[in-house]
């Protein structure tokens, strides 16, 4: 009798004290829905509809062919991916060996290295891209406007992206394995090949993402080192600002992402194939 | 041999550190610059700083720049960890969507949530500003305090607010006396990448501050004609200052090695 509703109030309480923490990510629910899910329906509403006769909207896809006949921002988009693509491949042949040498170093050097590679990250990137430029102008001002300068400032300024991510995971390989690579008759370069590389793919991949995303839709970098030259990041803003053509604006923002989404799913599906190889040998 | 490849590895390393430091060095070298040239040296003098220091615009820009970054800060720091807590104790299919569309923002090129932001402002009818700038900020720094507290708040045992609970604590004081203390150091670090973000932040920022709003990267992108000495003045001071914080912090958490 007095058994059960003790038991009752029991699981009341209980039910109580969960309950309250749920409420707890409310503003953050509002935040999300509002300020991100919202903002990115926005775009696509605006890339497929248009305007007519004052308040009618209809749906449309004539930005997106409008944009696939011009060749030129087609050319645009292309060197945008193009440089991006050279900025990552660069950034990888500097930033792996540059992260392996690290990690054969005494436990304080490293701390201090890696320090020192990252601590300019922290500098304002526009500053560090207008320090860029006056190199050049103390070089060879002609050089400005050059693929070449906009590939040195975005090797400059992403290089600690990808060296990061990749350090980190060399830093955690067991030194054991070397040995144990060494003791079982392996070359310094075989080590590598079949150690070293296969424990280090995800830093280096995700080392390619966080280099290759930011250098493809960079707006100040061509503005400083490319004199003013036009990339996709600068052409979205021009449609924005200068033209006011919004509609077309976010369609060319939704080529890009799905362009760099893509990328993206490419490269981890190469991570993913690494893995069952692994597997499948094991 | 090993001292060999030692040197060779060491002269590399040298090199991507002269690429790393060279610019940095230049701007500091010529903000101390007596002529107006960024590129011809004319002796020594500390004329731009004074010229810094005397420019509206540029102050204001910092102010401004720091402003936003605090109360961004303080407000995605808040809802963020909050949020955090609140995810753990929510089902598994709820929280795998929500930490889905939470990491949008972090994937996504930055123009796209720019325009993606401009675009609701807008249609919202909202004049461009430092307001409008400060919600595009939490916008953006909520999601990296998410991932930075969110999985050790996960890692906490989901009992430990119970326990407080039954010894008698109401959920808010459970939370500040058995949560609290256990993520304070991920509550730091979401601090220090909210706040960096949103201090360095151009793209965002530009897209959303209307013709009213600046800060420091707009400031340098708007600038007509070319860059006057007093940005180099300026990066110095900036660069010291990182240098000092991130002096410190290793020194600090070099001691907190030896302690372990």
């Amino acid at each position: 009798m007095f058994h059960g509703p003790l038991q009752t109030s029991v699981r009341e309480k209980r039910k109580v004290k969960v309950k309250p923490y749920t409420f707890l990510g409310i503003p953050y629910y509002v935040l999300l829905s509002s300020l991100i899910i919202i903002p990115l329906l926005l775009i696509i509403v605006y890339a497929v509809t248009i305007q007519e006769q004052g308040l009618y909207y209809k749906f449309t896809l004539i930005y997106f062919r409008q944009f696939f006949n011009e060749h030129e921002f087609v050319k645009v988009m292309a060197d945008s991916i193009v440089l991006a693509l050279m900025t990552t491949l660069i950034c990888l042949f500097i930033g792996y060996p540059l992260a392996y040498f690290i990690t054969k170093r005494k436990p304080i050097t490293q701390a201090i290295l890696v320090l020192l590679i990252t601590a300019p990250m922290w500098v304002n990137m526009l500053i560090r891209t207008v320090a860029w430029k006056q190199i050049f102008d103390m070089i060879n001002p002609r050089l400005l406007g050059t693929d070449f300068a906009i590939i040195v400032g975005m090797v400059y300024v992403f290089l600690p992206f990808m060296v990061l991510p990749i350090y980190t995971v060399l830093s955690k390989i067991d030194p054991l394995l070397y040995e144990a690579s060494a003791d079982l008759g392996g070359s310094n370069l075989k080590t590598f090949r079949k150690v070293t590389l296969p424990l280090s793919i995800s830093g280096v991949l995700s080392g390619i993402t966080m280099v290759l995303l930011p250098a493809a839709t960079t707006m100040v970098i061509p503005r400083y080192l490319g004199q003013n030259r036009v990339l996709i990041g600068t052409l979205i803003e021009r449609k924005f600002y200068d033209s006011g053509n919004w509609g077309y604006g976010a369609a060319i923002a939704i080529i890009l992402s799905l362009i760099i989404m893509v990328m993206v799913l490419f490269t981890k599906k190469l991570d993913r194939n690494k893995e069952v190889e692994r597997d499948e040998k094991a | 041999m090993k001292k060999h490849n030692n040197l060779l590895s060491g002269i590399f390393i040298f090199l991507v550190l002269l690429f790393v430091y060279a610019p940095i060095f230049s701007l500091v070298l010529f903000s101390f610059n007596a002529n107006r040239s960024l590129t011809t040296w004319g002796g020594f003098s500390f004329e731009w700083y004074g010229e810094l220091f005397r420019s509206r615009e540029i102050m204001n820009a910092v102010v401004w720049t720091f402003i936003i970054a605090i109360l961004a800060t303080i407000i995605s720091v808040i809802v963020g960890t909050f949020a955090a807590i609140g995810l753990s104790k929510n089902k598994k299919l709820f929280r795998n969507v929500v930490i889905n569309l939470n990491n949008i923002p972090i994937v996504n090129p930055e123009i796209v949530t720019a325009i993606g932001l401009l675009l609701l402002f807008q249609s919202l009818k909202l004049q461009g500003g430092y307001g409008t700038m400060l919600l595009a900020h939490i916008a953006f720094c909520t999601p990296y305090v998410i991932i930075t507290v969110y999985p050790k708040v996960k890692s906490l045992d989901p009992s430990l607010i119970e326990a407080a609970q039954d010894l008698g604590a109401t959920p808010m004081r459970a939370i500040y006396y058995a949560v609290f203390p256990q993520i304070k150091v991920a509550i730091f670090a979401a601090a220090a990448i909210a706040f960096t973000m949103s201090f360095d932040d151009f793209v965002i920022s530009y897209f959303t501050a209307g013709s009213t709003g600046t800060n420091i990267s707009i400031y340098l992108y708007t600038l007509k004609r070319g860059i006057p000495p007093t940005i180099n003045a300026l990066s110095t001071i900036m660069i010291l200052v990182v240098t000092i914080v991130v002096t410190l912090n290793f020194i600090l958490t070099r001691k907190q090695y030896k302690e372990v």
